[in-house]
């Protein structure tokens, strides 16, 4: 136990998730040795971070003012939407810039466990968004375990009843690319086999 | 195969502890709370990452470690591979396969494959329905190591499911009274039939999900039932002598058409018995719903165990479910022993002081070409001579465990003369 704002800071950091006592540790000590300007750089996006951030009104991702950047942009094609649980899964399939359309973020996967149901979830928002009709694509990208499947089940069936001309998919599971085939576990390379594909030659 | 080296650190009563094994028959004499079983749950926690003692990993550690090692070095087709694992409780269990680490503790299964019989097996006959079927999901794994994915992907359904219908359960019940209990809406929240309905729709999901996972978990019981039930009448009729035509029939939760044709013994194919499950569900909805419950799936499933027309539980005496229980293990092992090619250990913990010595002398006949068998006993006289003979006999003394030259162990037959020896001989 160190003494008042040092344990109060190790602790605080502690509360991080992904952050053990021994990193909150760490990382203590490293901004009490670190230059005064660093520190305040710090608090003020930390300030900021709450303050200013909001959810896009549209698709629930974060947002600096009502809308996303991406909802905002012109350039998007605004007829096509992914489904994601979190703002952090916008983040990696921006990465693989393969998709121009615009996302919705449900803020989770259904979980009982967890007292989630679809209500908690950006559902009827979705709903909204796709009774405009503009939208033809809906991709459901949630994660491919448990609870992301269960969503996926559950999204697909609501948006087959409702909208019945929409097209709906689902990001296909499979083998990592540039991985080697021995290393798959067998849950993965059974839904490889699944999902093979004819090859065009 | 074979274990050859097993070593301990923190497990159960043991600081430390190496063992040296050889194929064939090895003997562990010791009294009462030495240490015995220890030896060879750790073993048997190689194999099934589980002990057959207790359902937590806390016990397996040694009273005041944060941590035990269990290792191995196993022989198969003359190949040796080691297998280690660290059981830390209350965070997951890290396992080595020869020097590298694996992913999960789960990869390693399949590498030591065993056959424990202990006192506990009794249950196989006499106790619940859900030891019946750990017995046969835990064989599943032992054959097939890839059931152990669908069978904790059933479990996780089966929680989610559960909490989904324990939450429901109060919209369905309060029926009448509005005001009663928390799900009472407030303004601009659902209304209850609104609520109903968002939840059956949720519930519909995890029914597809349940009846996937669970008609594969149901596929794979009836198969291997199927592939026991021969090697158990003749196990059975082998250790008691008799013709008692022993048998074990699936009862199933299922709606009762499809009861009736699996408890007949017949294997449908897996669409089918999705198909079925689904069927269940919905007929059983409003119970499930009422009582928040899942009252369908191979969860709710059992085995009967019956002895000519009458079944095991409650008409068999003691001795009789012993050998049933004692049939049941047999049989596994044999039916793993066809399935691999190979052998797996065979371990018989505190089995001899039950049975008598017609029963003993036909086990040990059984027993004696199996490449490697593991027996402990309190008393070593409760084993055959032949057993002991053939191979060789430990003593194990308060966490300590001696050699005795096989000569000795031959000549020994009071366990005076052999506690005496482990003392002299420690290690």
């Amino acid at each position: 136990m160190y003494e008042g704002a040092v344990q109060d800071l190790i602790d605080e950091l502690g509360r991080l998730p992904g952050v053990g006592p021994k990193s909150a540790q760490r990382i203590a000590f490293h901004l009490l040795q670190a230059d005064a300007e660093d520190v305040t750089r710090l608090v003020t996006a930390l300030t900021e971070v709450k303050a200013k951030v909001r959810f896009c009104e549209e698709c629930g991702n974060v947002a600096q003012g009502e809308r996303c950047r991406i909802c905002a942009d012109p350039r998007r094609d605004h007829s096509a939407i992914c489904v994601v649980e979190e703002p952090k899964d916008v983040v990696a399939i921006e990465r693989t810039r393969e998709f121009r359309g615009t996302y919705h973020v449900l803020g989770g996967a259904i979980s009982p466990i967890d007292g989630i149901g679809p209500d908690d979830l950006r559902v009827r928002e979705l709903m909204q968004r796709l009774a405009g009709g503009e939208v033809q694509e809906v991709i459901i990208a949630t994660d491919p375990n448990l609870e992301g499947e269960a969503t996926a089940t559950y999204l697909s069936r609501l948006l087959r009843t409702t909208v019945p001309d929409l097209a709906v998919t689902r990001l296909a599971s499979g083998l990592p690319v540039g991985g080697d085939l021995e290393y798959a576990d067998e849950v993965t390379l059974g839904r490889a086999f699944e999902g093979r594909r004819r090859v065009d030659a | 195969m074979h274990v050859r080296h097993l070593t301990l650190k923190d497990f159960r009563s043991y600081p430390s502890a190496e063992l040296a094994l050889t194929p064939g028959v090895t003997t562990l004499v010791g009294r009462n709370g030495q240490g015995k079983t220890n030896l060879v749950e750790a073993i048997g926690y190689l194999a099934t990452l589980g002990s057959h003692r207790v359902a937590t990993d806390q016990p397996l550690v040694r009273f005041g470690a944060a941590q035990a090692i269990v290792r191995g070095a196993v022989v198969r087709d003359d190949r040796e591979m080691m297998v280690e694992l660290e059981i830390t409780p209350g965070r997951a269990n890290r396992a080595r396969l020869g020097k590298a680490p694996v992913a999960r503790p789960r990869d390693v299964l399949g590498t030591v494959r065993t056959v424990l019989f202990a006192p506990e097996d009794l249950a196989l006959v006499k106790g619940d329905p859900s030891e019946r079927r750990r017995f046969l999901d835990d064989l599943l794994v032992q054959r097939q190591p890839r059931w152990a994915g669908v069978r904790s992907d059933y479990d996780k359904i089966l929680k989610q499911r559960g909490a989904l219908l324990k939450q429901a359960a109060p919209l369905f019940r309060t029926r009448s009274g509005k005001g009663a209990g928390r799900h009472t809406p407030r303004a601009g929240e659902p209304t209850t039939a609104e609520a109903r309905e968002s939840a059956l729709h949720t519930l519909d999901v995890w029914d597809t999900h349940l009846a996937t996972v669970g008609a594969q978990l149901l596929y794979a019981r009836l198969r291997l039932l199927r592939d026991l039930v021969p090697d158990l009448a003749e196990c059975y009729d082998a250790v008691a002598e008799t013709d008692a035509n022993a048998r074990a029939t699936y009862k199933s939760s299922l709606h009762e058409d499809a009861a009736k044709r699996l408890a007949e013994g017949e294997v449908p194919e897996i669409e089918e018995l999705r198909v079925a499950i689904l069927e269940s569900i919905e007929r059983v909805r409003d119970q499930e719903v009422e009582r928040g419950v899942c009252l369908v799936g191979p969860h709710r499933d059992d085995v009967v165990l019956s002895l000519g027309d009458l079944p095991a539980k409650g008409y068999a005496s003691h001795g009789e479910s012993w050998s049933f229980a004692l049939g049941l293990k047999l049989a596994a092992y044999r039916l793993l022993r066809r399935d691999l090619g190979d052998d797996p250990v065979l371990i018989l913990d505190d089995v001899f002081a039950e049975l008598d010595t017609g029963r003993r002398d036909r086990l040990a006949e059984l027993v004696a070409d199996c490449e490697q068998v593991l027996i402990t006993a309190a008393v070593g006289a409760d084993v055959p001579t032949r057993l002991r003979e053939s191979g060789h006999t430990y003593a194990v003394e308060l966490g300590h465990v001696s050699a005795h030259p096989p000569s000795a162990a031959a000549a020994t037959d009071a366990v005076e003369s052999e506690s005496e020896s482990a003392e002299s001989g420690d290690e």
